[in-house]
């Protein structure tokens, strides 16, 4: 299943200012078809305005550079974004016409089939977010884009979503850039793991089963100005 | 178990103490408990001739004088002629209201040419506009109605502007990431999002519809209820002025009722939340 169609994903000299202060300084980036990143970084570095900018929703911002970015790029935010009046399968085709029975499919492959017609609001926040994923990918996005997906899910719900995104990513194959602050959402899930300092990206591991995740987890957490002996 | 068995329970041997400080028990059929109570005093006052009828008529009077006015059709046709008035002042003034809320609420431009006319609108009571209103337009239907729709679009307008503003900006972004055309966004986003509001709206201006028509029926009218009335007070025939109070209150009653119900039907997703 791992086909790696669509263009590379480059991003070059990015630079975005709020005010006088320059949150991402000349940043370069480049992520694979079918590659996952996850995105580190202290808060207030920079990672949700990096995942803006290639999301296209910060034209309010001042800065430059270039993003490329896939035709088909699709969004999963930190809260589920449902629209609270449109059921669970008319929020998965938002904006799709006639792809009810794409949408369904994805429902499934989220493990929601049969709620088709439930409100958003009778859903728990796990069930919620997977109508989110499953709204992503009805769309076959080239690149997906996750700021914090899991971060308001409980421990247990996340590892359970954990094992969800992996999944659909091995089946799918997009590419992921996946916003986080947590060191071991990162490792669990991504090929690739950056972490954004000063306006850049200061630190880089691959994870290719050549270093000990110890040993990485140890200097992703050095890269983020965490002390080893916490 | 045994053990547990043989040994008496503390909190059995006790009556638990009656809460005195709340309320109590809520009465059966309480809410009919008041009217009933002062039904009784009214009849009792004008049976026992305490009261004089051309104060106040009694309760039966008001009946068989409300049977005999349905019985010559006098009623009926007052009513239609009423109904007629609101039905139509809303069937404009609703529309427009909502219209007028959506561009002002969509685009800069028609917020700073439309909002601020209505919010002068707003603080100058409708019926203050009725003088130059019959100056303009006779004393006709004409009148009657424009005075009511342009009373409703006031209410329809503030309420769905308010509801269409206040749809979180978060919808909006993630429109933008589904990349909904405009169409879409305005029938997927800002519809549903603004109908609370519109709703809130309705109610507003389904009582107010009815505050107006009193008022344009009691002066400068040849029929309605509201011209019954007023006949009726020429002829001190306190009946049919309770009449006609009857009937304002009963339509007032359901037209709140019936869009309770639409919010009801049409607000089921929030239903789910509130029970």
């Amino acid at each position: 299943m791992a086909t790696h169609t669509g263009e590379l994903i480059r991003v070059q000299g990015l630079t975005r200012r709020y005010g006088a202060r320059a949150v991402l300084d000349g940043l370069d980036l480049e992520i694979a078809p079918g590659e996952f990143v996850a995105l580190l970084g202290q808060s207030g570095s920079g990672k949700s305005t990096l995942l803006r900018a290639l999301a296209g929703l910060d034209d309010d911002v001042a800065g430059g550079g270039t993003v490329a970015v896939p035709e088909q790029v699709s969004v999963v935010f930190q809260d589920a974004r449902l629209l609270p009046w449109a059921r669970v399968l008319d929020n998965v085709v938002l904006g799709l016409p006639r792809a009810e029975q794409r949408g369904r499919e994805c429902l499934a492959e989220v493990g929601l089939a049969g709620r088709e017609r439930a409100w958003p609001n009778e859903l728990s926040g796990g069930e919620q977010q997977r109508v989110a994923l499953a709204r992503s990918l009805v769309r076959e996005p080239s690149l997906l884009l996750a700021d914090e997906p899991f971060g308001a899910l409980d421990a247990l719900t996340r590892l359970r979503m954990h094992a969800l995104l992996r999944r659909l990513f091995e089946q799918h194959r997009p590419a992921v850039l996946l916003v986080t602050h947590d060191v071991d959402e990162a490792i669990a899930l991504a090929d690739r793991v950056l972490v954004l300092g000063d306006g850049r990206i200061a630190a880089e591991k691959r994870l290719d089963g050549g270093t000990s995740t110890t040993e990485i987890r140890a200097e992703l957490l050095r890269a983020l100005g965490v002390t080893a002996d916490l | 178990m045994t053990l547990l068995a043989a040994r008496p329970s503390a909190t059995t041997g006790r009556v638990r103490p009656r809460r005195r400080l709340a309320p109590g028990r809520p009465v059966p059929s309480g809410f009919l408990l008041g009217p009933l109570l002062l039904l009784g005093l009214w009849a009792a006052a004008s049976a026992s001739g305490w009261l004089d009828p051309r104060f106040l008529s009694a309760p039966w009077t008001v009946v068989t004088t409300a049977v005999e006015l349905a019985e010559s059709g006098r009623l009926q046709d007052n009513l239609l002629t009423s109904v007629e008035r609101v039905a139509l002042g809303l069937a404009i003034g609703i529309p427009a209201g909502a219209a007028l809320a959506l561009v002002s609420g969509l685009s800069r431009w028609g917020e700073a040419v439309i909002d601020g006319p209505i919010q002068i609108k707003r603080a100058i009571p409708s019926l203050a506009l009725m003088p130059l209103l019959v100056l303009w337009l006779g004393i006709g239907e004409v009148m009657k109605v424009s005075v009511i729709a342009v009373g409703v679009l006031v209410p329809i307008y503030i309420h769905t502007h308010n509801g269409l503003r206040t749809i979180d900006s978060r919808y909006v972004e993630l429109a933008e990431t589904v990349r909904l055309s405009r169409a879409a966004f305005i029938r997927r986003v800002v519809l549903p999002g603004a109908l609370p509001g519109f709703l809130l709206g309705l109610r507003f201006a389904v009582t107010t519809a009815w505050l107006i028509l009193v008022v344009a029926e009691l002066i400068n009218s040849t029929s309605g209820i509201g011209y019954m009335m007023d006949l009726a007070r020429t002829y001190g025939q306190t009946d049919v002025i309770l009449v006609g109070l009857v009937v304002y209150g009963l339509l007032g009653l359901f037209s709140d009722a019936a869009v309770r119900l639409a919010e009801r039907r049409t607000l089921s997703w929030r239903r789910t939340l509130a029970s």
